[in-house]
């Protein structure tokens, strides 16, 4: 069993990658998976034969991530792509986010559950409006980790200098951002110095190489473990037998620690119990913490359905009619002042009404242009909402779980818009 | 009120998985969970347990029965679905060949496999379904990489891979106009080696035929296939003995074996962390017609 415990035990980190065309996305994470042996023989033929076909003298390790048939014929990534790979150490979960601008909801998308964002830079080009563009994006969904990724340094003579340019302009950045956890490393991902092993080209760096600083980013400390929040997703019956009378609401937990014995107020209603039980299929257990999929039994018999949500009475979310949020707007057809909407928060889905579009972002100088009137596809804003029915929400930036929410055009069923709560009454 | 317990990977997957299952639960009017009675759709019936207990799963379970599957299999099916209680619905590929609806394919390159598709499709129709929940995973093929979660089908059952909604969060859009249905997958994130890992981690009992034992075979295109009274043989193709065990459990005319002594899930498991060749280039016939295949195929309908 030595090799499978070994394995058991690894945390898994989401990480999502962004960078403008041509900085060396794809070469970075066939590099990756490369270095960690994570290909397999069919594999590396395919992309031999491939690399050969393209007239290519080398392996071209960014055959690795392309996808569908049509993007392979246009030489190009159009859409989000998964992957997943393992060390070791940990357990990771890819998402890989085409370039381009105008496919900034594929960030947004990528980025929406992602512990780290990997934001490629050309060491040439330094800080450009997609790091901007990627960036702000990352800031705004709060992903918890940022690694800049300075690619290239080998075109640049493995440059100390170049490099400290492009960490103060990341910085600067940073700091216009809020970005609270950035790391910076030079690396050459065609070369593979400093991706999975340090490199004896860059003796002045003195950090991990990127695969080690991915392996040991610290994850447990982003769970928000002090906000009790657990929106109902399904009630459980059960008539039979010894489980005659069972009621019990089953959930993910988006916040806190839950325990037997917690207080517990429901809402919207503002009903109050206790916690009877946490249970899994198992039987009872003794906690559960955020991101747990359990099962809460009340002491009372309350009437709790889907879309309610059990939270701590002394550190109560906000029961809104109105939302103030930031908005990305991911459809053709543009987002009007007066639209109607549908709103899925957790486990409940809402009409609104958009009572005014407050601004939208001018990437090339990350200021607000207010009263935009209108927001296009791929355009980042600020949005208030009023709702037809009220919801049971927190500030993003508090809790990504109960701030988030999802914008549904009723009409064609499509998803047309995310959003994060900011300001709720 | 601070906790350092850590979830593992394999915690953080089922979680999402259960979670994903209830939405469809919670979202879909008549749900169905795929069952083929491989490994995957095993690891989905325990996950259904983890989402549902103490009450009965919200759906029935269906298995597209292609006739030519390995008897191993259907005995575990019956079996496990008996235990669990839980209801059993059968589409059946030679029912549609007897109806007329498909052509039976003749000569030693037979297959089912691509009947199976219109055999589904009707059964999801007849039955009413408007959700199918299936086992694939994201690392098996590389088109399956940017498949969704939660995948819409139109009325012919096909797969756009230029019009998918973007998923964010844990916020799924189930929505759908009538008569359409989607195709949803509570375990796209996992790999192979997940879910060995979680077989031994609950101790799930697997087909025989997923663990090393000798039986007839013969070497086709280099691989192994299990000999048997579904698939004709060309003269060269002379039956003998090996050791072999499966790695997906398909129709007997495309799910090839791999030689190997592994006859514990540890003993898998260590051989699946080691191995140099992805599951399915290895042992699925169906996928090594041409680079696009699974793409193709998944445009008109096949899971
Ligand atoms: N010299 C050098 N070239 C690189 C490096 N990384 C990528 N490239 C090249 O840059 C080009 C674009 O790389 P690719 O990975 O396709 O970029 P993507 O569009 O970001 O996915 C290719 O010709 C790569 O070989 C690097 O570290 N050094």
């Amino acid at each position: 069993m030595a090799t499978s415990k070994a394995f058991l035990d690894t945390e898994l980190l989401r990480l999502v990658t962004a960078g403008s065309v041509d900085d060396g996305k794809s070469t970075l994470i066939g590099r990756l998976l490369y270095d960690t042996k994570q290909i397999l023989v069919d594999q590396l033929e395919h992309i031999e034969d491939a690399s050969r076909r393209r007239g290519y003298d080398y392996v071209d390790l960014a055959l690795l991530t392309d996808g569908l048939r049509a993007e392979r014929e246009q030489g190009i990534t159009i859409d989000v792509a998964y992957r997943s790979f393992v060390t070791p150490r940990r357990r990771f979960q890819l998402a890989d986010a085409p370039g381009h601008v105008q496919y900034t909801r594929n960030m947004v998308t990528g980025a929406s559950t992602a512990d780290v964002a990997l934001i490629l830079v050309d060491a040439r080009k330094g800080v450009i409006e997609q790091t901007r563009r990627h960036s702000y994006i990352v800031s705004m969904l709060e992903t918890p980790h940022v690694v800049y990724a300075v690619n290239k340094m080998d075109l640049v003579g493995f440059s100390e200098e170049r490099f400290d340019e492009i960490a103060v302009e990341l910085a600067v950045l940073g700091s216009q951002l809020d970005i609270r956890d950035a790391t910076v490393i030079p690396l050459s991902a065609l070369k593979g110095d400093n991706v999975v092993d340090r490199s004896d080209a860059m003796p002045w760096y003195s950090g991990p190489a990127l695969l080690e600083h991915l392996e040991t980013i610290e994850l447990a400390a982003d769970r928000n473990v002090h906000d009790r929040r657990f929106p109902v997703q399904w009630v459980i019956r059960a008539m039979a037998g010894e489980h005659h009378d069972y009621r019990g609401y089953a959930g993910q937990v988006a916040g806190g620690v839950w325990r037997a014995g917690d207080e517990v107020v429901v809402l919207p209603s503002g009903l109050h119990s206790r916690v009877a039980a946490v249970e899994t299929v198992g039987g009872p257990i003794d906690e559960a913490l955020p991101g747990e999929s359990v099962t809460i039994l009340l002491e009372d018999s309350l009437d709790v359905s889907r879309g309610d949500l059990l939270a701590d009475p002394a550190n109560a979310p906000v029961v809104a009619r109105e939302l103030t949020a930031r908005v990305s707007w991911m459809a053709e057809r543009p987002l009007e002042d007066r639209a109607r909407l549908l709103v899925k928060h957790t486990t409940r889905t809402v009409p609104a009404l958009v009572e005014e579009i407050v601004s939208v972002v001018e990437i090339s100088t990350l200021e607000d242009r207010p009263g935009p009137g209108k927001m296009e596809l791929n355009d980042l804003g600020v949005v208030r909402l009023r709702l037809a029915e009220p919801l049971v929400v927190d500030a993003y930036a508090r809790n990504r779980a109960t701030g988030a929410f999802i914008l549904i055009d009723e009409a064609t069923n499509e998803t047309v818009g995310a959003g994060m709560v900011v300001d709720a009454a | 009120m601070t906790s350092r317990r850590t979830l593992s990977h394999l915690d953080v997957l089922e979680a999402e998985a259960i979670h994903i299952m209830r939405e469809v639960a919670a979202e879909r009017e008549r749900p169905v969970l795929l069952f083929s009675g491989g490994k995957d759709s095993i690891v989905m019936l325990r996950l259904a347990e983890k989402a549902f207990r103490p009450a009965k799963f919200p759906f029935p379970v269906m298995h597209v029965d292609t006739g030519h599957n390995f008897p191993e299999v259907i005995a575990y099916r019956d079996r496990r679905v008996r235990e669990l209680g839980e209801r059993l619905v059968v589409a059946s590929v030679q029912e549609s060949i007897d109806r007329g609806r498909v052509t039976e394919q003749t000569g030693p390159r037979a297959s089912r496999n691509q009947l199976q598709t219109t055999t589904l499709l009707d059964a999801i129709e007849e039955n009413g379904f408007d959700a199918a929940m299936g086992g694939a995973r994201r690392d098996e093929e590389r088109s399956r990489a940017k498949e969704r979660i939660f995948s819409f089908r139109d009325d012919f059952g096909q797969w756009n891979p230029r019009a998918q909604r973007p998923e964010l969060w844990n916020l799924y859009n189930a929505r759908t106009r009538k008569g359409e249905h989607i195709r949803v997958f509570p375990i796209s994130n996992w790999t192979e080696l997940d879910v060995w890992q979680y077989v031994a981690r609950e101790s799930l009992e697997l087909p025989s035929i997923y663990f090393a034992h000798e039986r007839e075979v013969f070497t086709r295109d280099g691989m192994l296939y299990a000999a048997s009274d579904f698939v004709e043989r060309y003269p060269s193709e002379e039956p003998f003995a090996a050791t072999v065990r499966f790695r997906t459990v398909g129709d007997m005319s495309c799910t090839g074996g791999v030689r190997s002594d592994a006859a514990t899930i540890d003993e898998v498991v260590t051989e699946i962390a080691a191995t140099r060749v992805t599951e399915r280039g290895e042992t699925r016939a169906d996928d090594r017609v041409s680079e696009a295949a699974m793409e193709d195929r998944k445009r008109v309908g096949y899971f």
